[in-house]
Order: structure tokens, then sequence, then C-alpha cells
């Protein structure tokens, strides 16, 4: 079947199985290999990306219901060469690790910022809870996104 | 060695040496550009998936696999019988037995490989799956390790010639005699039963392999989500017959290992095959359930612990047996010395005066596996049992646990210190490192805290009889003390399957003084690019930016045996500093020509060698980096360039240790637990990048709140794991940690060139029982002595009551 959506504001148009998932055809079918798989449970939270605005796990969404909706994924935080607050504050408070369920954690992470612009700690916390981190014990993804809270400019690259 | 002296600050803002630094590997993985296995694509690339046993334990009638390869988009499909004729059915595991790659004679676990299918895209290898018929003929499995030496007890392994039971090993440490002896002595002694249950390190990203054979060169390329890619080569050598200079392993990002990408699985060995077959890259990833039932789990060791002290609270000695459940085949991977790991470590950080372990390990009808999740070599288990053993100890006694503690901490004046299994531990002070915890968690505060919330609990008519009184709940507070022994080898000691635990490192100074540095470990997630470019800088002055740090190719960097056991650090750590200090060397004659002098004459300031008494004449390190590559006449038998090499082979383990203490919040009508707070004071010697440490240390502090309440594979009596995807496998989220409160003592190593001793494992060793203190703390009111984990709401709730359930087995 031939399913049609924007992602990271280009339009694309691809022929696919019914039964792909949105993940798959984001990975494999666009080479966007910045959103991850890790569950087959909707658990893990390592392929969240926006549908619409609103983040979802896209391991739990089939291309052909993404069909005619706006997709965004980790590549596109970054604007021009400026780090989205996000990244950066994931930077300077180590707040990745492996790097695995990073993605996923950002994508969270904004959508958040742009409804709650000052969350506090236990929003913070709430807001990822239905995504893994193995490496980090969440500490240093929570003050990321307090750094990123705290700097709403985008900020110079660093290097 | 402080970590907060004065380091000098490169043109990039960053240290130049020790020192908090951003990390140089975060730029591709915030973009969403990190280069996972299951990122890479090759052209002509196919997909492999695996069929598994439904059974944990059946003979195989038959295999028709005629409909499977009728598939318009299937490849090829292998059936054990096909492995036969390659002479591949079987491969070696880490310790020294054989697991099978593709079942031929029967199945031993659920979740076994039985049969493998190649097809073009991943969609349609999974639906070929389907297409397989296999008979089976069900056998009795062995799902309790505790009936496993039974009498009559079904035989998992009869392919092993002779074999009548599931025995596989029986080992033991420290001296019986003299343990007996302090025990027939002692005013008390106390026993409990304990299991540390069978846990996953569930990494987020699976593991995976993409295998390329060039059937015109003979070259096999592997891309394998593995910690040690020059182990695996020499494996792969092993197992296939493959000629070694011809295999090529490349790891590339890892999205988190924990122990689990150490040992090489079956798919990795059928992508490999999968492409000699097809004459096509093979890519194989599995999926998490393939993840949770069928690859290394960890722990899953029944222990039986006796504790001896007089009666007031001197502990004399310690006195452990344990039933080690090794599941299917033996897949461990621990030093062929050590069958049980390192865990005769069990006497601990205290001053005994005997101990003695003796371990047995089974076979189970189980997944295979056993060294992983980020246990220093059963450290783990180790440090479990005797930081439990304390607390009853306490307990029986009526007296705090952290003055039962500091009554037996090993003193700084017995460092270098002998412990009663022989182990040498290299230097601590551990009464320091206890007091600075107990102070950070305001230990005497809590303990008046505490008395007044079972007040509380009380007065509203709390008790045995009437747990949930009036909604109170009650507070615990635990504490733990470990010593990890890490960083293997000595490989005069230590080796995996004969390879010795030694490790290589390469340092290439370039004409414009920029570096590569060669490693043989692998980061999954540690800091490595980052890390060793600091010790780089540290050593030689070159600015880190400039430090480019090569990794997981094997083609490109030395020998050595891989990351896990906290051994980075500890061993090739080492290594980057000993090979920086041997170009630091050469630049000091190299400069010498250059100024016309004796090397005698100069002396080094970071980053430059200059003349003594005279800092005017001098020579950079990117100065003399250029000169090492021109015209520059050198003395006789000094040749040009600025590289080195060396192979590091640690003259002992380091002994990082640490205090912990955690505070919980216990439910007693519901049993739940809450972890309010948790303090995490580590000695790991000097920090090169204290960022870094305290990341890794967040990390094992959710492992141990994982593993401590909710984590555990579990088989019902069939043998059918119930714990088989993330949702039956609970693992930690952020509502279930707190915000980790650390601290730091800094004692440094003293063989160590930098110090430092490895922190990688500490928290996830250091951690459960600290958490299970706590929690047994705050059921003292029911006169709970013990329960095992995992501690979930459910077996909380019947300690409460008494009755708390075995956690490897549910009915």
């Amino acid at each position: 079947m031939q399913v049609s959506m924007t992602v990271n504001g280009e339009r694309v148009t691809r022929e696919v199985e019914p039964r792909i998932l949105l993940v798959h055809f984001l990975r494999d079918e666009l080479n966007l290999t910045g959103t991850h798989w890790g569950c087959d449970t909707s658990n893990c939270g390592t392929c969240v990306v926006w549908m619409d605005g609103v983040p979802v796990k896209s391991c739990t969404v089939l291309a052909a219901m993404a069909s005619g909706r706006e997709i965004r994924t980790v590549e596109s935080l970054e604007q021009g060469t400026q780090l989205d607050p996000v990244q950066e504050g994931f930077m300077r408070e180590h707040g990745l690790q492996c790097g695995f369920c990073t993605p996923g954690m950002m994508m969270t992470a904004r959508w958040l910022l742009d409804h709650n612009p000052d969350p506090s700690e236990a929003e913070i916390r709430e807001a990822i809870s239905g995504q893994i981190c193995r490496c980090t014990g969440y500490e240093n993804i929570v003050r990321a996104v307090r750094w990123a809270a705290a700097h709403p400019a985008t900020q110079e690259v660093g290097s | 060695m402080s970590t907060t002296a004065e380091v000098p600050v490169s043109p990039a803002g960053n240290p130049i040496g020790f020192g908090r630094m951003l990390r140089k590997e975060d730029q591709r993985f915030l973009r969403g550009q990190g280069n996972y296995l299951d990122d890479i694509k090759l052209p002509g690339m196919l997909h492999g998936a695996i069929l598994r046993s439904p059974f944990a334990h059946a003979r195989i009638v038959s295999i028709d696999t005629s409909a499977a390869e009728a598939h318009p988009k299937v490849k090829a499909v292998i059936t054990g019988k096909i492995l036969e004729g390659l002479k591949l059915a079987w491969m070696p595991t880490l310790s020294h037995d054989v697991q099978a790659v593709l079942a031929t004679d029967k199945v031993r676990f659920q979740g076994q490989e039985v049969a493998f299918v190649v097809a073009e895209d991943r969609y349609s290898a999974r639906d070929a799956l389907e297409l397989i018929q296999v008979e089976y003929d069900p056998l009795p499995p062995v799902v309790d390790a505790r009936r496993a030496l039974e009498e009559g007890a079904p035989v998992i392994r009869d392919d092993i010639e002779g074999k009548k039971d599931n025995h596989i090993f029986d080992w033991e440490a420290g001296d019986r005699e003299a343990t007996d002896r302090v025990f027939a002595g002692a005013d008390v002694v106390v026993a409990q039963d304990m299991l540390y249950p069978r846990v996953h390190p569930a990494p987020m990203e699976t593991c995976g392999s993409i295998a390329h054979m060039d059937r015109v060169t003979g070259q096999l390329t592997a891309w394998s989500t593995t910690q040690a890619p020059h182990a695996h080569r020499t494996l792969y050598a092993l197992v296939a017959g493959l000629p070694e200079h011809k295999v090529r392993i490349i790891s590339p990002d890892i999205g988190g290992g924990f122990g689990n990408k150490v040992g090489i699985y079956p798919g990795y060995v059928l992508a490999v095959v999968g492409s000699i077959v097809t004459g096509r890259p093979v890519k194989w990833v599995e999926d998490r359930s393939e993840n949770l039932t069928s690859t290394s789990f960890a722990r899953d060791y029944h222990m039986h612990g006796e504790i001896a002290a007089s009666r007031d609270g001197k502990i004399l000695g310690l006195r452990v047996k344990v039933l080690a459940d090794h599941g299917a085949f033996n897949g461990t991977a621990q030093p062929t010395k050590f069958p049980a790991g390192f865990f005769h470590i069990f006497p601990g950080s205290y001053d005994l005066e005997a101990a003695h372990c003796q371990v047995t390990g089974v076979y189970t009808n189980k997944a295979p596996g056993g060294v992983a999740y980020a246990c220093s070599f059963r450290v783990t288990e180790a440090v479990y049992l005797v930081e439990r053993m304390v607390d009853v100890l306490a307990d029986e006694l009526g007296m705090d646990p952290a003055e039962l503690r500091r009554r037996n901490l090993l003193r700084p004046e017995q460092f270098p210190y002998t412990n009663k299994t022989g182990w040498v531990y290299d230097s601590g002070n551990y009464a320091h490192t206890l007091e600075v915890a107990l102070e950070k968690a305001g230990y005497s505060e809590l303990r008046r805290r505490q008395e007044e919330g079972r007040a509380r609990w009380r007065a509203a008519g709390g008790s045995p009889e009437n747990p949930g009184a009036g909604g109170q709940h009650l507070m615990g507070i635990g504490i733990s003390f470990f010593t990890e022994g890490v960083g293997a080898g000595p490989k005069k000691h230590m080796d995996i399957l004969g390879l010795g635990m030694a490790d290589g490192c390469e340092l290439r100074v370039h004409p414009t003084g920029k570096a590569q540095l060669r490693l043989s470990v692998q980061t999954q997630g540690q800091g490595h690019e980052t890390t060793f470019a600091q010790i780089v800088a540290h050593e030689l002055g070159i600015p880190p930016e400039d430090v480019e740090v090569i990794h997981g190719d094997t083609d490109n960097t030395p020998f050595g045996l891989g990351t896990y056991g906290s051994r980075s650090t500890p061993v090739s750590g080492a290594a980057a500093a000993v090979v920086s200090r041997k170009v630091r060397d050469k630049a000091r004659i190299i400069a010498a020509a250059a100024l016309e002098c004796s090397p005698d004459d100069l002396e080094w300031e970071l980053g430059r060698w200059q003349v003594k008494g005279d800092p005017d004449k001098v020579k950079t390190i990117q100065e003399i980096a250029m000169l090492s590559h021109g015209t520059l006449e050198l003395p006789e038998g000094v040749e040009g360039h600025l590289d080195a090499s060396v192979v590091y082979d640690p003259p002992n383990l380091t002994y990082p240790y640490g205090a912990y203490i955690c505070v919980v919040d216990v439910d007693p009508a519901t049993g739940r637990v809450q972890v309010e707070r948790f303090i995490a004071v580590d000695d790991c010697g000097p920090r090169i990048n204290p960022m870094i440490v305290e990341g890794q240390v967040h990390g094992g502090l959710a492992d141990g709140v994982g593993m401590a309440l909710m984590e555990a594979i579990q088989f019902d009596s069939s043998g059918n794991c119930v714990s088989g995807s993330l949702m039956d496998y609970l693992l930690p989220t952020s509502l279930d940690c707190p915000s980790w409160e650390l601290g730091e003592t800094v004692t440094p190593s003293p063989h160590h060139p930098l110090g430092a001793k490895g922190v990688g494992e500490s928290a996830t060793v250091g951690s459960p029982p600290a958490v299970v203190n706590a929690v047994i703390d705050a059921l003292e009111p029911f006169g709970v002595r013990h329960a095992d984990m995992p501690l979930t709401p459910a077996q909380v709730w019947l300690a409460i009551r008494g009755r708390p359930l075995r956690t490897d087995i549910v009915e």
C-alpha cells in the first residue's frame, strides 16, 4: 500500500507492506536511524517520535496509521548548526551514556518543555517514566532537562 | 593524587589531564547519528531469524523445513543437521563446555535455537519461521536447581559421553578446618539461606551481528554487539576453523552491555553460516524476548551462609555453601581457575579469623550464561552474601548494623591485606569512608525518625496482626560496605579459554602533535573516547581534543580481552598511561638531540621537555613530534617517529570499595517499597573524569534498586520462562529511583600507574544489599530476618506475614 506523510518537514511517499511499523518505516525506508527499537511490548520508549505534535512509541504505530500525519524525529532537533537546548542539556549534564535511549528521551523532553517550560523534578520524572534508561539511573537526564529549561534560547554548538 | 588539583585548560576548554570534561562521543549520539549494529546496512544484505524451542526439555523427532524453503523471499533454511555436516552444530563456551548452535538431538531450554531462516527482509524471515514444522517428544525438565542432583533426575547433558547426572563442578576456597574450628569456639553462630535470583542485564539495545563472508578473498567481517572483539575473533577462528588473519570483528556503537555482550551467541555463528551459504551479508538481531530468554542471564546463586562472632560483636568467621544454577550449558565467562568467578571475595571488608566457601555448579533446563550484569565476576553475589549476613548477625546480637561494621572493618594499617581466601587487597581506609557516608546520611537522625515512625505506627494500632494500621508507613535504613576485586588479570592467574587477561595499547603521535590511541577494550557507554584521551593528556600534555581514541575494530587495534568486570581503567587505563610514558621517554631523547644536550639535562613539565634551570630552552611535545618525523639526526639506535605500544599485564587486581546507605519507605498494608534516599560514597582512587564516574555510579545504583525490588527471570514448573518481556521482567523507571546522593573518598591503588581502581560495577555490586537491608530493617516490627529478592509488594506482604516465597520458581 502507499503511505504518505510529512517527516521532519519533508513530504515522503512510499509503497510499503500494510503491517510495517512506523519505527521500521523510519529506520529502514527513510534511513532515519536515530529512532531506535528496544522491546516488543511498548515498554522501553527508545522509539519515541512525535506524531502530530504528540510523543508516540513508534513501535506501536503502523506506518499506515501515520499516513497523512506529521512525524518529527530526533534528527530534526538540531536547527542548522544549533543544538536544541535539550540536546545541549543532555551533553552538559552527562544525560547520556550508551546513547540508545537518548533520542526518545530527548523527544519527550522537548515536548514537555514546549508545554511546561519550567518543570519540577517530579514533573520531569513523570514525563519520562514510560521510557527506560539502563545507564544513567535517570539522575542526569532529569538534570539535563532542568538545564534546558534554564537555557531556553538555543546555544552555539559545543566542540 | 587529588582529583581536584589545578590542571591546565586546553584551547577547547578541556582539562589537560584529570577533571570534568564533556564527552567527545556525545556529538553523534545527540544528533541521532550513532552507528549501532541495526543501523548498519550493507549492499545485498539479507536478514536472519531464529526458530526457538517451546519446550524446556524435549527430544527432536523431526524438522520439516520444506514450506519455509518454498517461501518466495527465503534464501536459506539452516537446521542442526546441516550444521553437523559443517561441523558447526556445537560451539565451545567460555567455560570449557560446549553449547548447541542449533539443536540436533534435543532441546535443553525454552528458547533454545532450533532453526535459522535467511530471507530478503526481516518480516519475511519471521514469516518463514511459522512455516517450519518441528515434532518434539517432551521430556521431564529439571527446573529446580535444588533437585538437579537428586537420584533419578533427568540427565540434561546426555550429549557428554558418560554423563549420568547434572553435576558440573565442585570448587572451594579458604581453609575449611580452620573455619570449622573458629565456628566451634564462637559464642554466636547464625545461619541464613538466601537466593540471588537469576536476573538479566537487558541493555536497551539487544544483541546482534552482521556477517559478511567474502567468497573470493575468504575474508570474514562480522559487525557484532561485542564487549570483547578480540576474544570474539579468536573464538570465531576456533569455532568455525576460520583462519584468524582473515577474520575481522567490528564492534560499532554499543547500546549498553553490562556483561550481556561478552559471550558469543548461536545467532552470531548462524549469521556467519548464513553468509557462507548465501554468499551475501546476513544480519541477525534478536528481539527483546529472545534477549531475555536465551542470552546470558546473571546470578542464580542459592547460598547458605553462616557467620560466627563473639557476643560483643567481633566477627570471627564465615562459612558458605553455594548451589550455582548454570542452565543447560556451562556458558559462564570466568577465568579458568575460578569456576565460581571471584565469589571467594565473600569475606568482604572485614577482619576475620577464617573463612571457607564451597560452590557446586549444576545443569538445569534453563538458558545458559552466567557472567553477565555488571557483576565483577560474581563479586556481586559475594557482597550480597556477606552484607546480608552481617545484618543477620546484627539482628541476632541486637546491635546497630553500622556499629557492627565499624567494629569489624579492616584497618588502614592492615593494607596490603591478604584475606582469608587469598586475595591481596591493595589499599583502603574503610572506616573513614563509612563515617563519610553515615555523616552524609545523617544516620543518627534517621534512626531517631525511624523510632518516631514506629511509635506512630504502634500508636495507630500497628502490629504483626494489623500491619497496615492507620495507613502508617515504616522507614527502613540499610547499609552495605563492599570491597570489589576488579581489573583481571594478572594473566598468570586469569585467562579466558587460555587467553591471558592482559591488554595491548598503541599510541601514535602524528607529525603535527595530534595523537591516536588504539585500545583493545570496547566502550558500551562508559565514555572511553573521552577518559582515555584524558589519560594521554595527563601523561603527555597533548590536549584531549587532539587525541583520537580508536577501538572496536580488530584490524585496527591491538589484542586484548575487552571490557567487562570493570577492567577498562584498571587494565587498559594503565596501559594508556604506560604507553604515554614510553612516548614521553622517547620524546626526551629527541628533545635532547634537538637542544644539543644530554637527556639527563632535561626535566618534564606537562607538555614539554626543558633544560633544567633554563626553561627558555624547551621543546613542546608537538615540536618534538615534528622533529621525530623530520630530518633531525637522532642518536645511534634511536628510531624516528613518535609511536609506542605496550601490553599491560596487571600485577594485581585493584580493590575499589564503598559505603552505601539506603532509606526506604514501606507501606505495610500493601508491601510497596519506595526508595526515598540513597547515599553512595565510593572510593575508586583518583577520578580521571569525575562526571563520568558519577554517571557510572548512578546507573549501577538504579540496577541495584531494580534487582532488589523488581527484577527476576523466573520459571514455572514446566520450565517455561515467565519473564520473557519487559512487561514481565520489570526494569526500574525514573519513578522508582530517588535523586542519588554521592560522595567520595580517594585512596589510590599503589600498583596502578594512575592509582585508579575502576568503578563501572561498584554500584551494581554494592547497592542490592543496601536496599534489601533497608527493607528488612523496615520490617523489624514483624520479626522478619530475611526475604529473597526481588522484594516486590507481594513478597514484602508475604514476608510481613512470615511466609516469603522462593523467587526462582513460580507456580
